[in-house]
């Protein structure tokens, strides 16, 4: 008897049919991998079955230990044992660890709640877990990863039997990830069926029993993870296929673009602390430069600090094609030819409300309109060859950015920057989220920029990535330089040894 | 790349042909219960006074809000300004421009002091404002030491409460036109010459017909009774001025974007806090400007001058589709939302409505607006 069948789901959404017959089973203690490209209906699949989209609205049957089950809303399916653990946290950052566990379901008589049965069984769980956190604390002050960990206390208090995790590993550090692991591990040896969302096959393969690959809303096959491999799953989820992801090109490297001395960064909250310690590199022209390092090594505060966007105290000295300039802000970056295609694109990229064509021209706009006035045919003009050279696919440039696949709104953003006409381009985690098909075509346009002679500066979680784009890394490890390795040089071996600081 | 759908049926307009049709159905309603005096040239010439000093603060207040803030000083602001005009010109008697000129600059410098705490130092606006609220009402009373100050120059009074003869207003008329044909043949012929599709002359033409018969119907209204009244003709003023802002500059563009997501924006090398600034001294400006049409119209400044007027304001743009949250709104919109607002005042008062039952109604009418908002965009 499986814990969960779901048969024949079809869920349409008007003029779309997201899910087209899936059908999914998951057994007790059983680790169950659901991978595919963004947009193959994972997360609609999850949603049907947490009943954000509630009975009534698809078509198909779910039975949980062979009883056919009528989801009305997510209490229901919370009741029924199941929980989900989304992509972006849902912790309410003011409350305590303790506050946000039993959220909805306080210990309590006549709507009082008692404080003290509170902490305490917060307090036990968390030690059932291993986990050095204080309940009392405010969640808001742990770091994202202890966040996600708390995420997934407050699922077991609610004796969860299925536990769905969607890309729960994206903001953790290789040792959190760890942690993670362990307790799923133990979790698995207690009976509680887990589906695992990811886009970090290394991860799905260390974990699986076995893996079910969706394709364009359809269950395109379920398999033993023993029988599969990396390449077999990703040709399974474009449908052909792939070859080498990161075609080596060699890049032809010109004068040093820019030069960065003795660049050290404090904590704006804890102005003692410095996330960035006394970092010197250059790039080159048409030069690869790959930042690698763990959550935490200051490689974000590194590229913000450069490009004048930092807000806590800072000390650095800049050189752009051999001079020393001044940058003082993000304006200032901008005119000496810094482009920043920065991290979470939602957050810190686009305005999600406002069309491509808005986001696309917003850091440009005053050199393609013009200093006070602007010029919506030339805006369109302008943004109509990076459109189609990324292959930005949308109806038209009025499209609305947060309508998006993640990955054509990872292009919008590369660009609006490449319509500032940069020399230098920074990229923080330009493929995170993003399916294979769409991160295939960003690794190629960043050979074919580096190619044009820009000095691209890229920082990525993604070993691969790295190792397989980079000319030369910068391995960070607690906001210094741990390692500096040729291609040639790089291992991930090497890399890793350095960003944990063990070189 | 599909070419761009025409412009007619894009969502915010469609939003406003609503707003307009809606409008339409109170103006017959209560043209209809008022035995068809409501829309009589002499009542819509009224009725377009009484809302120009709204009308003219929500310019303003819809620029702040799309960028993400809000001003609740306005109302004090109005009546402080106004009580500097007064003061200047009957008190000191330093003649009719310098007085303007401090109106206006009181304005412009509270702008700036209340955009500058809130900007530079971080002080939420609603508390910036609110905290100007009760200040610049303070500071009104204790300049008018609690006094109405009459105005007796009959050149101030007519800012508001003079008439533009009817010739002017039929020449003002041919110019608006003529600005109309030329922005259409101008769009067009841009199509063309950056090579994005053949020059439509008559689509664009045909684009023209509306804007062009609703300037000839508002002078035709206007001259029937005693002429375009000066209060309007500065809100109309006004309100091209907000919506070249909004719509043509990069300042207006960088609103939106600051509005929209203050960090994508401040990344993509805007000076959030700059163009707060200038937002807010852009409004005390206007606040000014409403403050002189006030006093004006009244012939006096008085210590509770503009009181509640910073919510009529909000209110308006509220009404005409802006967002609190930012990001989102016209200047359109905004002044459609003021004349919405001054139509149910003036057909209420016709209809001898009890002052409180007007307030209950309107204050009904901003949140069943929002709402019915809401429900169309969870639809879509």
């Amino acid at each position: 008897m499986p814990l969960l069948e779901m048969k024949d789901i079809v869920k349409e959404f008007p003029g779309v049919k997201a899910l087209d017959g899936v059908s999914f089973t998951l057994e007790a203690g059983e680790f169950h991998s659901l991978v595919g490209e963004n947009g193959a209906g994972k997360s609609t699949l999850m949603k049907v079955l947490s009943a954000v989209y509630p009975a009534g609205t698809y078509e198909g049957e779910i039975l949980i230990e062979d009883s056919p089950q009528q989801f009305r809303g997510i209490r229901d399916s919370e009741n029924a044992g199941v929980a989900i653990i989304f992509q972006e946290l849902s912790l309410v950052k003011e409350l305590t660890v303790g506050e946000n566990i039993f959220l909805g379901q306080e210990p309590s008589k006549f709507g009082v709640i008692n404080w003290s049965e509170l902490y305490h069984k917060a307090s036990t769980l968390l030690r059932d877990l291993h986990l050095p956190i204080d309940p009392r604390v405010a969640v808001g002050t742990l770091g994202i990863g202890q966040q996600q960990l708390v995420e997934i206390a407050k699922a077991l208090s609610k004796k969860a039997k299925i536990l769905v995790l969607d890309e729960p590993t994206a903001a953790l550090t290789e040792s959190e990830v760890e942690t993670l692991f362990g307790i799923l591990r133990k979790l698995k040896a207690d009976g509680v069926g887990m589906i695992y969302i990811s886009h970090k096959l290394d991860e799905v393969f260390e974990m699986s029993d076995r893996i079910t690959v969706l394709r364009d809303g359809k269950t395109i096959a379920t398999h033993d993870a023993k029988d599969l491999n990396k390449a077999k799953v990703i040709s399974l989820m474009v449908g052909r296929e792939v070859g080498d992801i990161f075609p080596k090109v060699e890049h032809e490297l010109g004068d040093t673009a820019l030069e960065i001395k003795h660049l050290t960064a404090y904590s704006p909250e804890n102005p003692g602390k410095r996330l960035v310690d006394d970092v010197s590199f250059s790039v080159r022209k048409g030069e690869v430069l790959g930042i690698a390092g763990l959550m935490g090594a200051g490689r974000t505060e590194l590229l913000m600090t450069i490009f004048g966007a930092w807000q806590g105290t800072f000390s650095r000295e800049i050189l752009v094609d051999g001079h020393s300039v001044s940058i003082d802000s993000p304006a200032d970056a901008i005119a000496n030819g810094v482009g920043f295609v920065t991290e979470d694109r939602k957050r810190f990229g686009l305005i999600l409300e406002q069309t491509i064509l808005d986001n696309m021209t917003l850091a440009g706009l005053r050199t393609i309109s013009g200093k006070m006035l602007t010029n919506r045919t030339k805006e369109m003009m302008a943004a109509r060859t990076p459109m189609e050279s990324l292959r930005i696919k949308a109806n038209s440039p009025m499209t609305i950015a947060g309508t998006l696949s993640g990955g054509n709104q990872q292009k919008v953003v590369l660009g609006k920057w490449l319509l500032t006409g940069p020399k230098v381009l920074f990229l923080d985690e330009p493929t995170r989220g993003i399916d294979v098909g769409a991160k295939q075509e960003i690794y190629a346009e960043i050979n074919k920029l580096a190619k044009q002679g820009l000095a691209i500066v890229l920082v990525s979680s993604e070993l691969p990535e790295v190792l397989g784009l980079a000319d030369r890394i910068i391995v960070l490890h607690e906001g210094r330089v741990a390692a500096e390795l040729t291609r040639q040089e790089a291992t991930p071996e090497k890399v890793m040894a350095a960003a944990t600081g063990n070189n | 790349m599909e070419k761009t759908k025409s412009a007619i049926f894009d969502k915010s307009s469609l939003r406003a042909y609503v707003m307009i049709f809606v409008l339409g159905l109170i103006w017959l309603y209560f043209h209809w219960a008022t035995n068809y005096i409501f829309l009589t040239s002499r009542n819509l010439s009224n009725l377009m006074t009484q809302m120009s000093v709204t009308a003219i603060l929500a310019v303003g207040m819809l620029m702040v809000i799309v960028s993400g803030n809000i001003d609740l000083s306005v109302g004090s602001v109005l009546g402080f300004a106004g009580g500097i005009a007064a003061y200047s010109l009957t008190t000191l008697e330093y003649g009719l421009p310098v007085s303007i000129a401090f109106a206006i600059a009181v304005g412009v410098l509270i702008g700036i002091f209340h955009g500058a705490l809130t900007a530079y130092l971080n002080i939420p606006a609603f508390i910036v404002t609110l905290g100007g609220l009760l200040a610049w009402r303070g500071a009104t009373k204790w300049l008018l030491a609690g006094n109405t100050i009459p105005i007796s120059n009959d050149t101030f009074k007519m800012i508001g409460q003079g008439n533009l003869p009817a010739t002017i207003g039929w020449v003002l008329a041919a110019a608006a036109i003529l600005f109309v044909l030329f922005a259409a043949y101008s769009r067009a012929r841009s199509v063309k010459q950056y090579g994005l599709g053949e020059a439509n002359y008559g689509a664009e033409l045909l684009k023209a017909i509306l804007p062009i018969g609703a300037i000839i119907a508002f002078i035709w209204v206007m001259n029937s009774y005693q002429g375009v009244p000066i209060p309007v003709l500065i809100l109309l003023a006004v309100a091209l001025l907000g919506a070249f802002l909004t719509g043509s500059t990069t300042f207006g563009r960088y609103l939106y974007a600051i509005g929209g997501n203050a960090d994508a924006a401040r990344l993509s090398g805007i000076n959030n806090k700059r163009n707060i600034l200038k937002v807010y001294a852009l409004l005390g400006a206007l606040t000014g400007v409403a403050a002189l049409i006030f006093t004006g119209r009244v012939g006096s400044a008085s210590p509770d001058a503009g009181t509640l007027k910073e919510l009529d304001a909000i209110a308006a743009c509220v009404i005409g589709g802006a967002s609190l949250m930012g990001g989102r709104g016209t200047i359109f919109g905004a002044c459609l939302g003021a004349l919405i607002m001054a139509s149910l005042d003036n057909g209420m008062s016709l209809l001898n409505v009890k002052d409180y039952m007007q307030d209950i109604i309107k204050g009904s009418i901003l949140v069943a607006a929002v709402g019915l908002d809401m429900m169309g965009r969870k639809q879509s």
